[in-house]
């Protein structure tokens, strides 16, 4: 039986921020759940700002969060079952993962057909829950995160997980980009694009397994696709924008463990907060950059 | 069958999908560094006769040879511009970049070695279509006479053979038809390219193409223009009567295979 005390927020610290960075960061750093924290989210921030990159260029963000709450049915399943949640997971999201793969990137209606599969695991999992007497804590933690309660052991299993998925992604990038951009010439020039579209969703499985234990299936979109849909507004670079998408995800992961550290309130509040905050801004000034160009290009004809 | 002189040479060829026959007995010879025009109704095959040059789809019966082999997909000596292609208004990358997928993006991996081989052969296409000036911006944001030429490009930077297009004109004004065709027409002759163009209208095109390939009533028929788009010549390969107008601005409607066969669009 897993029972495993979730801690959404730092109770057991009632720490103060110094205001001294240096300071603050060894605080921050003295205790092992929190130097667990960093690690595992450093590497979810890596893969999933990397692969977000291609969720947004593919056009599946849906896909993506489908995937997590589907992998919520087999987290409780599992638990249910006296499994780790991860195996099941990892099972559910690779297995619809994989279907929603073989139904192809283009296609009409997915989205409808995802929706449907995505709202009967849902019943599912509520089911699963209500079977699991034990504690609901558990449910909440995949749902929302469990960032601070990461062992070593966890971190390992991340770290193995997180260099899968960049190896991945490094060894399909240059097919992946060309059948996302069009599927249609892609497959002419001889690029197995079914084959690639089932591949980029069983990696996509797996970096979704990972950020689960960071932000929970509710939140994946903080870390997954909003820090590759802001960096896809800078620039049109793919290099580039996988970077920018990396170092979002990573500000925000390792700003939002710092405040939580000093703070009441739960680590995926600060961490989708970040994201959203960062997104709504980037929005708002696109227009006012544009009316700044417009300004000074006018200048100039003048 | 070799003919060194022909590009795409068929032999009582068929098409379909799985017993639903779309055209047979098709036998025609496109010579090399021809421009031929692929015309005839929607649903006629049009693209089906492409997808098996491309190697995409096999022949129900007879032989297809494209460039002295049978086709095979992925061949590097075919550029090709598929149907409806246009970017998404959100597409946040750079014509260069897809430019560049031309060359290597079927290879696996990233691109380590040739980079910057890549990036003059991206580059050099790009100047040949004239679209230096907006490679950098994002494909999304460029109007669809930037677009196509940037797709001409694509096509281009592997330096083929054969050049294959699904309706490159079918998302364009007028005067952009006019201005690509013309692109098209010139660099293919500079480059000695075979041309297979698939068009709505025959009318931009009526003064550069050599052929035209007939597509409809489950048959395929050859020509040059000037013999095959008359009333007499359509209705005597398709059995009905087919009737060809010229309006007072000498442009072509064909009447009686389909009504949209020659809509003019604009």
């Amino acid at each position: 039986m897993v029972d495993v005390a979730v801690q959404l927020t730092i109770s057991n610290t009632s720490s103060q921020p110094s205001w001294n960075p240096l300071e603050d960061l060894a605080m921050l750093l003295h205790y092992d759940f929190m130097v667990h924290a960093f690690e595992a989210g450093t590497i979810v921030a890596i893969v999933a700002g990397a692969i977000g990159y291609f969720v947004v260029l593919r056009g599946s963000a849906f896909a993506a969060h489908a995937l997590s709450h589907i992998g919520f049915a087999g987290a409780t399943g599992a638990v249910v079952l006296s499994l780790n949640p991860i195996v099941g997971l990892l099972a559910f999201t690779l297995g619809s993962g994989v279907v929603i793969g073989a139904l192809g990137n283009r296609v009409r209606g997915r989205d409808v057909t995802i929706g449907i599969v995505l709202a009967w695991t849902l019943g599912l999992g509520v089911l699963f829950i209500s079977l699991y007497r034990g504690y609901a804590t558990e449910a909440y933690a995949l749902l929302f995160g469990q960032i601070l309660g990461i062992s070593s052991g966890d971190v390992a299993v991340t770290l193995v997980a997180g260099i899968v998925t960049v190896v991945g992604l490094v060894a399909v990038y240059r097919p992946l980009l060309f059948s996302s951009v069009d599927e249609e010439l892609a497959s002419a020039k001889g690029v197995p694009v079914t084959a690639l579209s089932i591949g980029f969703m069983a990696i996509l499985a797996v970096a979704v397994t990972e950020a689960v234990q960071v932000v929970g299936v509710l939140l994946i979109f903080a870390l997954i696709v909003t820090p590759a849909a802001i960096a896809v507004r800078f620039t049109s670079r793919p290099p580039t924008a996988i970077l920018i998408g990396v170092l979002l995800a990573l500000a925000f992961t390792w700003l939002g463990l710092s405040i939580a550290f000093f703070s009441p309130h739960p680590v995926s509040f600060f961490i989708t907060s970040l994201a959203f905050a960062t997104y709504v801004a980037v929005r708002l000034s696109e227009p006012i950059l544009q009316w700044l160009q417009q300004r000074a290009a006018g200048a100039t004809v003048a | 069958m070799k003919d060194p002189a022909a590009a795409v040479v068929a032999r009582d060829l068929s098409a379909g999908y799985g017993s639903r026959v779309i055209w047979s007995g098709a036998g025609f010879s496109i010579p090399t560094g021809s421009f031929t025009a692929i015309l005839g109704p929607n649903g006629g095959g049009k693209t089906t006769l492409i997808r098996m040059i491309l190697g995409q789809l096999p022949a129900t019966a007879g032989r297809l040879e494209v460039l002295g082999q049978p086709p095979h997909r992925g061949n590097p000596q075919i550029g090709y511009i598929p149907q409806g292609s246009s970017f998404d208004p959100d597409l946040s990358l750079r014509g260069l970049d897809f430019v560049g997928l031309g060359i290597d993006g079927h290879r696996w991996g990233v691109r380590v070695a040739g980079r910057a081989q890549a990036e003059r052969a991206a580059v050099a296409a790009i100047d040949a279509v004239g679209a230096t000036g907006y490679a950098g911006r994002p494909l999304g944001r460029l109007s669809g006479g930037e677009q196509q030429r940037l797709l001409l490009a694509q096509a281009l930077v592997g330096n083929p053979r054969l050049l294959l297009m699904d309706e490159p004109l079918s998302h364009l004004d007028v005067r952009n038809q006019g201005a690509i065709v013309q692109l098209i027409s010139e660099v293919a002759r500079m480059r000695q390219l075979t041309i297979l163009l698939i068009a709505h209208d025959v009318n931009p095109l009526l003064r550069h193409i050599d052929h035209v390939l007939y597509v409809a009533h489950g048959k395929v028929a050859m020509g040059k223009p000037a013999e095959i788009i008359t009333s007499e010549s359509l209705s005597a390969i398709y059995s009905s009567p087919v009737e060809v107008l010229t309006d007072s601005r000498g442009r072509i409607f064909v009447v009686g295979l389909e009504e949209e066969v020659s809509h003019p669009h604009g």
